[in-house]
């Protein structure tokens, strides 16, 4: 850009409004005015915390005194490697059977079917709810007494189990409700990646007599790829992130079977009162996102560069 | 589509209804119920449930507190993730490659992970217990510079050299070619954005502490938790007064509100 002016304004008392200010900066100046409010945001809620957590983990707990006693403790704290192990359990299963019930859902709600808007529409709905209303909602189905669940489980004869009172079925209860609501979301994202598939591919399918299951598995299938690989890393970060129904439903129990990390920093910080040690497993999951970016980013990459 | 159907395009026709209605069946069943009054002469149809829930707990507050938060939030995300991201679409300047590394590397951290620091920060700035210091930490967003960065790459240069041959200035070349160019991308932002914020639970539960800041979210598991035990009417009650005008405003707006998200690349 050259747009050098022919006359330079003369200095006002208007000169320190910053509007003015920007107007006669260079386009490198200007760019740096640009990005300050952004960035000074950013970095007072994740630059400032994470140097913080830097400092505050190596603290001992009455705040006097360097340690790496918290760190130590990660290995040993029995809660801390619980809901570290739920968490990894709750990604790993949800993601993947999210994801596959998506694309089925989107392969079903693709096609011509009377009804198409308003399936597509139910299924998505529970994706715009809050998480906190969707574990309220199914309370309902998972008490073990008045439940819906276990009402029609009793009525035709079989076990009526305490599915969230249960050490052994509280986490896969729950995996089922997240699962319930973050297929509709990622069903949209499938949508999209078949809208983008040439319709002359299944037309040469159907002619050439290749069954649609195969036609899927060998054209669909792999075309989608790009959309699985984004859609999962969103996913996994969901599974860290949107676990308010563990404050609803369960508290973490029975006996930390639930508990998953973000609920437990919670917990440390604010009911156990000790910052420093929360902050160590802040910096875990932390380390856990920034490796999730740079996959993401790698996955972009083309995007980014080249669109 | 005028082509005969064969038996497994019958089979998917069904196995999709089967599906939508298996998804809908849970919404359906609490929307029904929060209208059936038990009484001991038997149930019956009536409003009374959210009547009462209404009466018990100020929900309009909670919708006043969530709808400030919420638009506050998603304007200022995006006025802030404008300004940078015409920056980084736009203008050369030295470092630009590592403070985008900045950004990038950030799409995935959430502030609430590091909830412990960000309350000491909040609780500084004497802001606890108000709806700015709920808001503040969500003000700028590394995923709508990125996203409204991607959008901004795609506007064609003759467009930008035109409004230049015009006089404009750069901050006017953002407003008059970038923003209007860009749009749909805009509002699809601005959809997510408002339908994320308006669900947050975390970081408001421990902020807000009085009636007069709580958003919704945190006004529906306050309503239920003082009470010992389960009252099914009354969480049916809860729900339906939190969940059913966002389900209303999806299902008058969802065709536009799906498209919008299909077109945006959020993908």
């Amino acid at each position: 850009m050259t747009d050098a002016p022919a006359v330079v304004p003369p200095r006002s008392r208007w000169a320190w409004n910053p509007f003015r200010l920007a107007r006669r900066l260079p386009d490198a100046g200007f760019a740096y005015f640009l990005l300050l409010p952004a960035f000074i945001f950013l970095a007072l809620f994740t630059v400032k915390p994470l140097i913080g957590s830097l400092i505050s983990s190596t603290q001992k707990r009455n705040g006097d005194g360097f340690t790496l006693g918290n760190y130590e403790r990660l290995a040993t704290d029995e809660v801390f490697l619980r809901a570290l192990g739920n968490n990894l359990l709750f990604s790993l299963i949800t993601v993947p059977v999210s994801l596959g019930l998506a694309m089925l859902l989107a392969v079903l709600l693709h096609q011509n079917v009377r009804g198409r808007g308003f399936l597509r529409a139910g299924v998505f709905a529970p994706a715009i709810l809050p998480m906190v209303a969707v574990a309220v909602i199914w309370m309902y189905f998972y008490q073990p007494n008045i439940g819906v669940i276990n009402s029609i489980l009793g009525a035709i004869g079989l076990p009526t189990p305490d599915w969230l009172g249960d050490p052994s079925l509280v986490l896969p209860s729950l995996m089922v409700m997240m699962i319930w609501k973050e297929a509709g979301f990622f069903m949209l994202f499938y949508l999209a990646g078949l809208q983008g598939i040439d319709p002359e591919l299944e037309e040469a399918s159907r002619l050439e007599g290749t069954g649609k299951f195969r036609h899927f598995w060998k054209v669909s299938f792999p075309l989608l790829m790009p959309t699985t690989l984004f859609a999962a890393i969103v996913a996994l970060s969901d599974s860290i992130k949107m676990v308010d129904f563990v404050f609803v439903m369960t508290q973490g129990g029975p006996d930390n079977a639930s508990n998953l990390l973000l609920f437990y920093i919670y917990k440390v910080a604010f009911a156990q009162h000790w910052p420093q040690f929360a902050a160590a497993i802040s910096l875990v999951v932390v380390a856990v996102l920034v490796a999730l970016a740079l996959i993401q980013i790698k996955l972009m990459d083309r995007k980014i560069h080249y669109r | 589509m005028d082509r005969i159907l064969t038996t497994s395009d019958r089979i998917e026709r069904v196995l999709a209804w089967v599906a939508g209605l298996l998804w809908i069946a849970p919404l359906a069943y609490v929307f029904v119920r929060s209208v059936i009054v038990e009484s001991p002469a038997g149930s019956r149809f009536g409003f009374d449930n959210l009547v009462n829930a209404w009466g018990a707990a100020p929900f309009g507050q909670y919708y006043l507190n969530t709808t400030l938060l919420v638009v506050g939030i998603t304007l200022a995300q995006l006025v802030f993730g404008a300004l940078a991201a015409y920056a980084f679409a736009r203008f050369t300047f030295p470092f630009k490659n590592a403070l985008f590394a900045f950004v990038l590397i950030q799409l995935m951290i959430f502030p609430e992970v590091f909830m412990s620091e960000n309350y000491r920060t909040v609780a500084g700035f004497g802001l606890l217990d108000t709806i700015t210091g709920i808001g503040l930490p969500y003000v700028a967003s590394a995923f709508c510079i990125f996203f409204l960065r991607q959008a901004f790459m795609t506007v064609p240069n003759e467009l930008v050299e035109a409004a230049q041959v015009e006089g404009s200035s750069r901050l006017g070349i953002l407003w008059k070619v970038f923003l209007p160019a860009a749009k749909p991308s805009l509002i699809a932002y601005a959809l997510v954005s408002v339908s994320t914020q308006w669900n947050n639970f975390l970081w408001p539960m421990i902020v807000a502490t009085s009636d007069e800041t709580r958003p919704i979210t945190v006004g529906l598991v306050r309503f239920l938790a003082p009470e010992t035990g389960m009252d099914f009417p009354k969480m049916a009650a809860g729900t339906v007064i939190v969940i059913g005008p966002l389900l209303a405003a999806f299902l008058i707006g969802q065709r536009g509100f799906i498209n919008s998200f299909l077109r945006s690349g959020i993908k």
